[in-house]
């Protein structure tokens, strides 16, 4: 089964974001690293190319920059990689990045598609299920776990009140959820991910089109909620929430 | 109601009727004007009822049985709403799926994490990014309808004591490939105790407690309080809880009076999930730990100290 998984590089979470002051984009520095949100979709491409002899190839657009976060994701065992870098794609909104995404998977062809349920830091949570309806394939989403093979996938879907078993021939794409513990990288997958193959596209050798249907027309701080008291436990802090506890009325 | 604005509203049944999420979306737009609801589910007069009974004017309803309701509704609802205005999802998983294929079938936008939807002199989504520290307005730009994502517990279910509206039945439409998806088994999993998103007490607990077996405490002390447990992302990746304990940006957004965390640093993505709790307490060792900054009472202590007692003080208490 060839496995084609979404990855985004993102700055590193660790440190505070910031937005440019002309389009209140996030300011990317060069060194972006591996959405931590991603690992648990190579982690899951991973065993079911193990278990079916597959490949899995990583998709991912960044506008220019290291390719740190895909190194990342290749040291865990990917395959290859496929890069859509293109600085006119800077700011793209979650449709020109399902277009740009779902045409390099239609180009090197796929049977299953993995990704993240949302990205760290844009959080639109829409992108995979665009990917989907832009190549006409179901969306099995929000997956806890995933079985494949004989031409089919199954997951158990996370739904409000507890979960089902949902099932699709492929191609199909899935999502999945945190909660699937990734591989750390070994040694010898850090040193072999230096040369594995990572091949480029602009979003014109794509054929995608760009446009945007929405501006962000203004932004402002968060009023930050008030800290309260802070105390220093000695023995006998509880006795502070007890009281708090007594003063909201919740014993 | 003068406005003149046409907006739809996806529902998803949920055990049997519409979900607090879909009145709480509908009693936002009636203030627009007439609101349509995209219902997907078995259905009922009871679900029809409570919806007319919040301010629908109209329901088209889809029983798609064990099709996976993504792809159908998808299509069934772009067909639908090329003259609206306005169309609200809710944050439910198959709310974002049918929204991001809507998205791409009709070639519009999608704002995502909305916590206001204004439509006076265009259409504009309020939302806050980064952890919630920025609050940004977008303008949507493009040809309507405008797709809106939004977050739980942005708006406040109001009853009309409207009657039930008309009920239009939607057939199962084709929706090429994603029709071959089925659902084989449901599975509801039976919790004791109030959900996350309903407790008025949530205890929750971090990386800080240090191992699984540690989370039985947090058990004990929301047991305690009449309320619910909840965790970090962290917690959840190493698999001491379930990820439906998830509190965060990936996991449940939680509103309750009080919200105790224990052993939690505060990360960004999950204080965005519980900054919106009336009273924050936080027990950490680490002094500079960013939880403190939102907490109305920090303790600086050992969980493993601080949490045991409190339980103790509580039982003696009872």
């Amino acid at each position: 089964m060839n496995i084609a998984v979404c990855v985004k590089q993102i700055p590193d979470p660790a440190t505070p974001y910031q937005l440019d002051g002309e389009n209140h984009w996030v300011i990317r520095p060069n060194d972006q690293v591996l959405d931590d949100t991603d690992r648990s979709g190579v982690e899951i491409a991973l065993q079911l190319a193990e278990a079916t002899e597959g490949t899995v190839t990583l998709f991912s657009m960044s506008p220019s920059g290291s390719l740190q976060g895909i190194r990342q994701a290749l040291a865990m065992g990917a395959d290859k990689a496929v890069l859509i870098d293109d600085e006119t794609l800077k700011g793209a909104d979650a449709l020109t990045t399902a277009r740009v995404l779902a045409a390099a998977m239609t180009r090197e062809g796929f049977d299953l598609v993995v990704a993240g349920t949302e990205s760290t830091d844009g959080y639109s949570g829409v992108m995979p299920q665009m990917m989907s309806e832009i190549l006409d394939v179901p969306c099995l989403s929000f997956a806890r776990k995933v079985e494949a093979g004989d031409g089919s996938v199954t997951i158990e879907r996370q739904t409000a009140s507890g979960y089902n078993v949902v099932t699709a021939p492929v191609p199909a794409l899935i999502t999945v959820t945190a909660g699937i513990e990734p591989r750390y990288p070994t040694f010898k997958g850090i040193m072999q991910a230096k040369s594995k193959p990572v091949t480029t596209f602009t979003a014109a050798d794509l054929g995608v089109d760009i446009e945007s249907g929405q501006t962000i027309q203004s932004v402002n701080p968060v009023a930050a909620r008030a800290g309260g008291s802070i105390v220093e436990d000695d023995g006998s802090a509880f006795e502070a929430i007890v009281e708090l506890l007594e003063q909201v009325k919740v014993i | 109601m003068s406005s003149g604005i046409s907006t739809w509203v996806f529902a998803e049944e949920l055990e049997g009727k519409p979900s607090d999420g879909t009145l709480e979306l509908i009693s936002k737009a009636r203030t627009f004007g007439d609101v349509s609801v995209f219902y997907v589910g078995a259905g009922s007069d009871e679900a029809w009822n409570a919806l007319g009974g919040h301010g629908a004017t109209a329901v088209h309803h889809l029983d798609p049985g064990d099709t996976l309701p993504s792809g159908p509704a998808a299509h069934a609802l772009a067909a639908l709403v090329t003259d609206a205005d306005v169309v609200l999802f809710g944050a439910g998983n198959t709310d974002r799926d049918v929204a991001g294929r809507v998205a791409a079938k009709l070639g519009r936008p999608v704002v995502s994490n909305a916590l206001d939807v204004t439509v006076d002199g265009g259409i504009a989504v309020h939302s806050e990014i980064l952890g919630g520290t920025l609050g940004i307005t977008t303008a949507i730009t493009a040809e309507k309808p405008a797709l809106v994502v939004t977050r739980p517990k942005a708006f406040t279910a109001e009853p009309t004591g409207g009657s039930t509206p008309p009920i239009e039945v939607v057939g199962l439409p084709d929706a090429g490939r994603a029709n071959a998806a089925s659902v084989i088994e449901r599975h509801v999993e039976a919790s004791d105790g109030p959900s996350l998103e309903e407790a008025s007490v949530i205890v929750s607990g971090g990386r800080g407690l240090g191992a699984a077996d540690k989370f039985e405490m947090i058990h004990e002390l929301a047991r305690l309080l009449g309320g619910a447990a909840g965790s970090t992302r962290a917690v959840v990746d190493a698999g001491w809880v379930p990820y439906s304990y998830q509190v965060g940006q990936t996991g449940k957004t939680v509103k309750p009076s009080v919200y105790i965390a224990c052993g939690i640093s505060g990360a960004m993505q999950h204080i965005v999930g519980m900054k919106g709790s009336a009273t924050i307490i936080a027990i950490n060792k680490d002094p500079d730990a960013p939880i403190f900054a939102l907490a109305d009472l920090g303790i600086v202590g050992d969980v493993h100290n601080v949490v045991p007692q409190l339980i103790e003080a509580l039982k003696a208490r009872s």
